[in-house]
């Protein structure tokens, strides 16, 4: 048959977590469509029809998918999944919010955040905060799949597909959107960026945590934290990193007074340099750590700041 | 207004895990097992409503093998009214435990359902969802805040960009987050008066729900380790590395 990807969008542009899920899809069944639910997105639409191996664009504008709340998804969702055998989302909230109540009024288990398709049927993904790898088989039927978006590359641009506006479906209204304070930054998203630079309890406060900034903007860095650090406030909590954060995996992370619990773990270990500034030598954080600086962060964040403009980081 | 609380017993958050060598699974011989961190914070905001006169009985319900009424009396330590124990030995796919669950909330009629976001062994982050879904209720996901009024509930989310509020009608299903609250620690004079607590046992199919398992584990695995690797003399040092790295 075929599979169907729901858009990762914000009503004017598609996230890449999208075009990373297209990967994905691709390996479960083809053709390959993607849903664009949103209000006024057609320009959504359109960059998703540009996704190499994408069939076709399922375009849903209408007030109620404007926040993309789960209730209207669902009955959205419901209105046309029989011509699919596979429904895949990125483990976004957004993803995580919707797809489990699809999975559940069609009656199948959910597939949460795969790392792989090993084949159509068969999927690997982390349990125990990725201390361990389940290998699973899904029964015949329809599959419904979140994907780790940082384990799957992003599919290229050049695809031609065209694009079929759908009707509303009707919901019942028990749900409504009252606002929302969104963390404004011109950095590059976390779950995308190529480095990170997080910080934990060792910053101390919100304004000591600001010594990331220089850096971050020198290394067109994301920031992140541990989960220790937005509990204290110094972060809001779409920086946390982790089992129960995000999962990210740059070219480079870099962890400064963290310690390295197992939940931050989680959601880093596969970034590809790992650096760790501590001045606790035990700390687990070396454990995994490509190099390692031991000593106050307060006297080598600034270090750092001026050897990488002695460089000529800007 | 009767809330339920689901709570899971599962591997406690600090054990670090060991997949067993033969790849059948993870070893839980001995180890530690505590009430899913989530599902804490749910039963504290349960009780919290309980306190301020919005709810009238808090019912905490698990699902699994006989231990797991271990995790039900934490729950009424902490100030829940009474108890109920799906046995059963077998594993529960978050499906089922929704079906099952479904069950109870036909039986009890509560007016509020409050789950943790995920499970931290399996990190499925369904059941809350799917038992919305089954009941036709809206739901509040990674709840950060909540504000109950008559017959409706104001919840603010922990989303990807930030935190995002919306309003929900009761009866409705809302899943938790790390910073809803901090839950309580049980007093000694609680965890007494726990031990009288009513806890009623029931099974699957007393329920009418089949828990047979959809999916198939082929093997559980270890994840791909990572070599510790060196420390570093110096800021010099790290950049010349990192450079070489081609990763700045
Ligand atoms: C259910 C649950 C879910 C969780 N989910 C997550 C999650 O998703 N993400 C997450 O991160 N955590 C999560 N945690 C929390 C986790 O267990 C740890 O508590 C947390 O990661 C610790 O944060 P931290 O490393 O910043 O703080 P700490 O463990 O307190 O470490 C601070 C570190 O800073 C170092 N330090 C202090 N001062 C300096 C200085 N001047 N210079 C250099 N180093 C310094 C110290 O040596 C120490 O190693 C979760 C916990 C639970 C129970
Ligand atoms: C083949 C197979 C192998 C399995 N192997 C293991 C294993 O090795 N170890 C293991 O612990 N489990 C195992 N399970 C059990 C199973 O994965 C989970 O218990 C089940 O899938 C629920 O997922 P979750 O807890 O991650 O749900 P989530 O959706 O993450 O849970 C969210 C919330 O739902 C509620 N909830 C979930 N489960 C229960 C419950 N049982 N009782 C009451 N409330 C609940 C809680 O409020 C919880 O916070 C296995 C299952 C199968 C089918």
């Amino acid at each position: 048959m075929a599979s169907l990807v729901i858009a990762e969008h914000d009503n004017a542009s598609l996230k890449d977590a999208t075009h990373k899920t297209v990967t994905a899809a691709a390996q479960v069944s083809t053709p390959v469509h993607v849903l664009v639910a949103g209000e006024n997105c057609a320009a959504v639409a359109e960059a998703a029809a540009r996704i190499a191996g994408v069939e076709k664009v399922l375009l849903a504008d209408a007030p109620s998918y404007a926040r993309q709340l789960a209730e209207p998804m669902e009955a959205l969702l419901l209105s046309i999944t029989d011509k699919y055998d596979a429904i895949l989302a990125p483990a976004t909230t957004t993803g995580k919010n919707i797809l489990p109540r699809v999975a559940a009024r069609l009656d199948v288990g959910q597939i949460s955040e795969i790392l792989k398709v090993i084949s159509p049927d068969t999927f690997e993904r982390p349990i125990y905060a990725g201390n361990a790898i389940e290998t699973l088989r899904a029964p015949e039927g329809k599959k419904v799949i979140t994907i780790r978006i940082t384990a799957f590359a992003a599919a290229g641009e050049g695809g031609r597909a065209t694009i079929e506006q759908i009707v509303a479906a009707s919901d019942a209204g028990h749900s409504k959107f009252a606002g929302e304070a969104l963390s404004k930054s011109e950095r590059p998203e976390l779950t995308s960026a190529k480095v990170v630079i997080s910080g934990g309890r060792g910053l101390g406060s919100a304004e000591n945590f600001k010594l990331l900034d220089s850096i971050a903007d020198k290394l067109h860095a994301a920031v992140g934290a541990s989960r220790a650090a937005v509990d204290a406030g110094y972060v809001p909590n779409d920086y946390q990193v982790g089992q129960t954060g995000k999962a990210v995996a740059p070219d480079l992370y870099i962890a400064v007074g963290i310690s390295g619990a197992i939940q931050h773990l989680a959601g880093m270990k596969d970034s590809r340099k790992i650096v760790a500034i501590n001045k606790d030598e035990e700390a687990p954080i070396f454990q995994v750590a490509d190099y390692g600086l031991v000593g106050d962060l307060f006297k080598i964040i600034p270090e750092l700041d001026e050897e990488l403009s002695k460089r000529g980081y800007k | 207004m009767k809330v339920l609380v689901p709570v899971k017993r599962v591997i406690d958050y600090n054990v670090k895990v060991r997949v067993k060598a033969d790849q059948s699974g993870v070893d839980l011989a001995n180890v530690k097992m505590s009430m899913n961190p989530f599902d804490e914070i749910a039963v504290e905001e349960a009780v919290r409503l309980k306190e301020k006169g919005k709810a009238t009985e808090v019912v905490i319900v698990s699902i699994g093998p006989q231990q797991a009424s271990e995790t039900i009396r934490t729950a009424l330590a902490m100030g829940g009214d009474r108890g109920i124990l799906v046995k059963t030995d077998q594993m529960v796919e978050p499906l089922a435990v929704a079906k099952i669950l479904k069950a109870i909330v036909d039986a009890e009629q509560p007016g509020f359902v409050i789950t943790g976001k995920q499970a931290i062994d399996d990190d499925a982050n369904q059941v809350g969802q799917m038992l919305a879904a089954l009941l036709g209720w809206p739901q509040g996901t990674f709840a950060h805040s909540l504000e109950l009024a008559d017959g409706s509930a104001r919840i603010t989310r922990e989303i990807d960009g930030g935190l995002q509020t919306i309003e929900v009608k009761l009866p409705a299903v809302m899943t938790t987050d790390l910073r809803l609250n901090e839950p309580r620690y049980a007093s000694l004079p609680n965890i007494m008066k726990a031990k009288k607590k009513p806890i009623e046992e029931k099974s699957p199919a007393d329920l009418g729900v089949d828990i047979t398992p959809r999916f198939k584990v082929l093997k559980i695995s270890e994840p791909p380790k990572r070599n510790s690797g060196v420390k570093v003399s110096g800021v010099p040092e790290l950049l010349d590395k990192l450079k070489a790295d081609g990763v700045i």
